[in-house]
């Protein structure tokens, strides 16, 4: 065990019990501490002080609408995979206020929203979840125009990535070639080895400022065997998740089917209830509320969520565009799956699988998916129940 | 002369979020759900100069934005003006914007009508109701350079001779002899002289060479399939019809999500389009 | 005397038409002309006559009790007017106003229906020639009746 220095790469070792020496150095540097905490039945983002807020032994069983949790009592920090909410709830949340507004010198004067944006670390990232930031980032980040209440959010948060120990039940990451292990965009990066007796937790070092806050930190240098154990973490998380999609040629075998008869079948599902744009870590959708106080004295305008499965998402006067649940679940997938890679070069699904678990009518992305895939290539496939 | 503009990329950074605040500086009423607006800065700085074809957010204090074509002449720089029919509450309540009232806007948005590409060659618009408003700063531009084209024709139809609008401008651009304009109606009264009938029927009469035309088509998105399919079956390719498409749109810069129709953005990768790009899109139902 | 045998042969409806059959149209034809808001066809009467519009429009028009006369359609240079006078009961559905001076060929559509009537290929090569017209004019009022111009309420 040394005291470091430690710098950007850098790879160390610490007791699982340490972890809240970390959770206190970024407190002190003043961020804001969010991360995984068991709630009402699932494991959700909130604030957490230290390591014992966290759902300690706790794992999660996922299928379609299925979510339940089951307590191992083994003392993990990390057994579990992602809950329904997402870091977009950060970093894009469900309601912000964008501006207020008054009538002043025969003119209308526009202030931004006075809160200030607090440094946040997300504690617990999941590689699918820094491949949603990152995919985020494209959207609001790179093209002509820049979402300047994201831009604050993404500038003001710190991450602790974490390689996930598990595959999920509805997790595909592997097809998506977005995990399970964490390649880049964090600032640490955590591995927990729990086997044999040890409780460790390998740490990664990511940037600059993260070796700078963990610069004096007791621990040793990561060796052969911590490696290893890092790999293995990853490779039984990789065997282990549930669902797999096929992407090369999805573009274009959606981009085909447009009238393709199946669309009818999942309408026949589809409730339009919107949960899966809700639990999307990619979803970007909004709207926006336009108000006034009594007397107009004071006019706002706030941004909240929205979903593409909604009624008037496609309104235009003299009607809607998308009337039919068979139109908007359609737009849905191609735009996930085909038409975002069009538009951001990259595809919009990270296999994070929460769209499968929170679907209450258990439609599974990937089984749509594989149907259309199926009916260009010509070889009928059968419509894999829910189980 | 005039002030050194900034450059481009930052101006667009900003214009997304950037309110600027306009009075009406005078009111047209154009027909009985539309009027046209002539807006000047309330305060501080004028928005940047806009491109024929492009659109402005326009915020009704207090009730709403809805994005509205610019319809005015972009090489005055002084007003911005903006033809506007009451179909909803927002759209109702800038309709009801007096002398002197003021709104705010944000933009401009979108892409333009590809002029330049029409030049040495025939330019054929095509207008249904009030999709003459987001062309009239196309026709100012040929209007102005006259010169740079060959055959200039204007087909404009409208539900009623009482819906038709900027009356004077059709009156003067038909006194114009390097100028074809067309004007019919869906229905006409006992007073009505001109053209009943939808205007496709109108484009064969016009002396217009199809293959080195280039066309601008705006209206409903029915009326611009029937239009671009008489066109084409005349000869003009698709690669040389652009149209101006509508949708849902709550932002104008591409965050929203709402104004997608496949894989594009009309509020960024359009509203004007080419045919050729959009054709496929047109023809599939609920996209 | 000149006939108008010419000037059918150059109108684009009698295109490839057998020059027996236009020598015996032209032989039911003459030369007309209507003032500004002059009737060429009224709703209810015999139709005997159609026209081969010269030059100038007519408004086809109906008559609404409370909206007064709507034009739903307009005839100009080259259009061709009138196809009652070919199909049972022979009777015009609509008026024909002239809304400029008009200059027009009129043709002896009883005469021709006779005719028709006896010879079967005279018959067919007319009514060919009107199918394609009737066509065109429903095309239109198909997209006519869509209103696209009107906003949702007003549908």
């Amino acid at each position: 065990m040394t005291n470091g220095p430690w710098h950007i790469s850098d790879k160390l070792v610490i007791p699982s019990s340490q972890l809240d020496e970390i959770l206190a150095r970024l407190t002190q540097a003043g961020f804001k501490l969010l991360g995984p905490t068991v709630r009402d039945g699932a494991i959700v983002y909130d604030t957490i002080a230290k390591a014992a807020d966290l759902p300690v032994g706790w794992t999660d069983d996922q299928e379609r609408a299925t979510y339940c949790l089951k307590s191992e009592g083994d003392g993990s920090l990390f057994n579990f995979t992602v809950g329904p909410d997402s870091w977009k709830k950060h970093l894009h949340p469900p309601r912000i206020r964008l501006w207020e507004a008054q009538r002043e010198d025969q003119s209308i004067r526009f202030a931004p929203p006075k809160d200030g944006i607090a440094k946040t670390a997300f504690i617990g990232v999941r590689a699918c979840e820094l491949a949603a930031i990152a995919v985020q980032d494209k959207v609001f980040l790179d093209g002509p125009y820049v979402d300047l209440a994201y831009k604050a959010r993404r500038e003001a948060c710190f991450i602790v990535a974490v390689n996930c120990g598990k595959g999920g039940g509805t997790c595909f990451c592997v097809s998506m070639k977005t995990g399970p292990q964490v390649a880049s965009g964090f600032d640490i990066a955590l591995t927990e080895i729990l086997r044999d007796g040890r409780h460790d937790l390998v740490v990664e070092i990511g940037t600059k400022r993260a070796a700078k806050i963990l610069g004096d930190l007791a621990a040793r240098s990561a060796d052969a065997k911590d490696l290893a154990a890092v790999k293995a973490v990853v490779e039984k998380a990789a065997s282990e998740v549930g669902r797999s999609l096929e992407t090369e040629n999805l573009h274009d075998a959606l981009m085909n089917r447009r009238e393709s008869p199946h669309w009818d079948n999942v309408a026949g599902r589809c409730l339009c209830c919107t949960n899966c744009t809700l639990v999307c870590p990619t979803c970007f959708c909004t709207t926006v509320a336009d108000g006034a106080s009594l007397g107009n004295a004071l006019a706002f305008r706030d941004r909240r969520w929205d979903s593409c499965f909604t009624h008037e998402f496609s309104y235009v006067h003299g009607g809607v565009v998308r009337q039919s649940a068979r139109s908007r679940y359609r737009h849905w997938i191609t735009h996930k799956l085909a038409t975002w890679i069009d538009q951001f070069g990259v595809v919009g699904c990270v296999g994070c699988g929460r769209c499968i678990t929170w679907c209450p009518a258990q439609i599974d992305i990937t089984e749509e998916a594989k149907q259309i895939q199926a009916e260009t290539t010509g070889e009928p496939r059968a419509y894999a129940e829910g189980v | 002369m005039e002030a050194p503009q900034p450059d481009r990329a930052s101006l667009q950074r900003d214009s997304a979020t950037r309110f600027y605040p306009y009075r009406v500086r005078q009111k047209r009423s154009e027909s009985s759900d539309t009027v046209t607006l002539t807006l000047e800065p309330a305060d501080g700085d004028p928005m940047p100069g806009f491109k024929p074809g492009q659109f402005n957010m326009i915020y009704a204090y207090g009730v709403g934005e809805v994005p509205i074509s610019i319809s005015g002449d972009a090489e005055e720089p002084d007003v911005l003006v903006h033809t506007v029919r009451a179909v909803g509450a927002v759209s109702r309540a800038i309709c009801a914007a007096g002398k002197g009232d003021v709104l705010a806007l944000r933009g401009p948005f979108g892409t333009e009508w590809p002029i330049g590409e029409a030049e040495g060659r025939d330019v054929v618009i095509v207008a249904g109701g009030i999709g003459l408003a987001p062309l009239r700063p196309a026709i100012y531009q040929v209007v102005h350079h006259r010169d740079r084209f060959r055959r200039a024709v204007l087909f404009y139809g409208a539900r009623t001779p009482e819906d038709l609008i900027f009356r004077k401008d059709l009156e003067n651009w038909r006194k114009r002899f390097d100028l074809h304009v067309y004007v019919t109606v869906d229905r006409g009264d006992a007073a009505w002289r001109g053209y009943v009938g939808v205007v496709t029927t109108l484009i064969h009469r016009a002396p217009f060479e199809p293959p080195n035309s280039t066309a601008f088509v705006c209206g409903p998105e029915v009326m611009i399939r029937f239009t671009a399919l008489e066109l084409q079956r005349m000869g003009v390719t698709p690669d040389r019809m652009h149209v101006s498409l509508e949708r849902n749109m709550k932002c104008g810069c591409g965050f929203c999500g709402h104004c997608q129709a496949g894989p594009v953005f009309v509020c960024r990768d359009g509203p004007v389009f080419s045919y050729d790009r959009v054709h496929d899109l047109m023809a599939i139902r609920e996209l | 005397m000149e006939t108008l045998e010419p000037i059918l042969t150059e109108h684009p409806f009698f295109a490839n038409l057998d020059r027996e059959i236009i020598r015996l149209v032209a032989g039911c034809a003459s030369n007309v002309r209507f003032a500004p808001d002059d009737y060429l066809i009224r709703s209810g009467q015999e139709a005997n006559l159609f026209y081969l519009i010269r030059e100038g429009r007519v408004s086809l028009e109906i008559f609404v009790p409370g909206r007064g006369a709507v034009s739903i359609d307009t005839y100009d240079d080259g259009d061709v007017l009138g196809w009652s006078w070919l199909i049972p009961p022979y009777q015009w559905q609509y008026d024909a106003r002239a809304t400029m001076p008009v200059r027009a060929i009129a043709l002896d559509g009883k005469c021709l229906r006779t005719k028709c009537e006896q010879d079967h290929n005279i018959g067919y090569e007319l009514l060919k020639r009107f199918a394609h017209i009737i066509e065109e004019r429903l095309r239109g009022a198909r997209l006519q009746l869509l209103d696209v111009y009107g906003s949702a309420t007003t549908r």
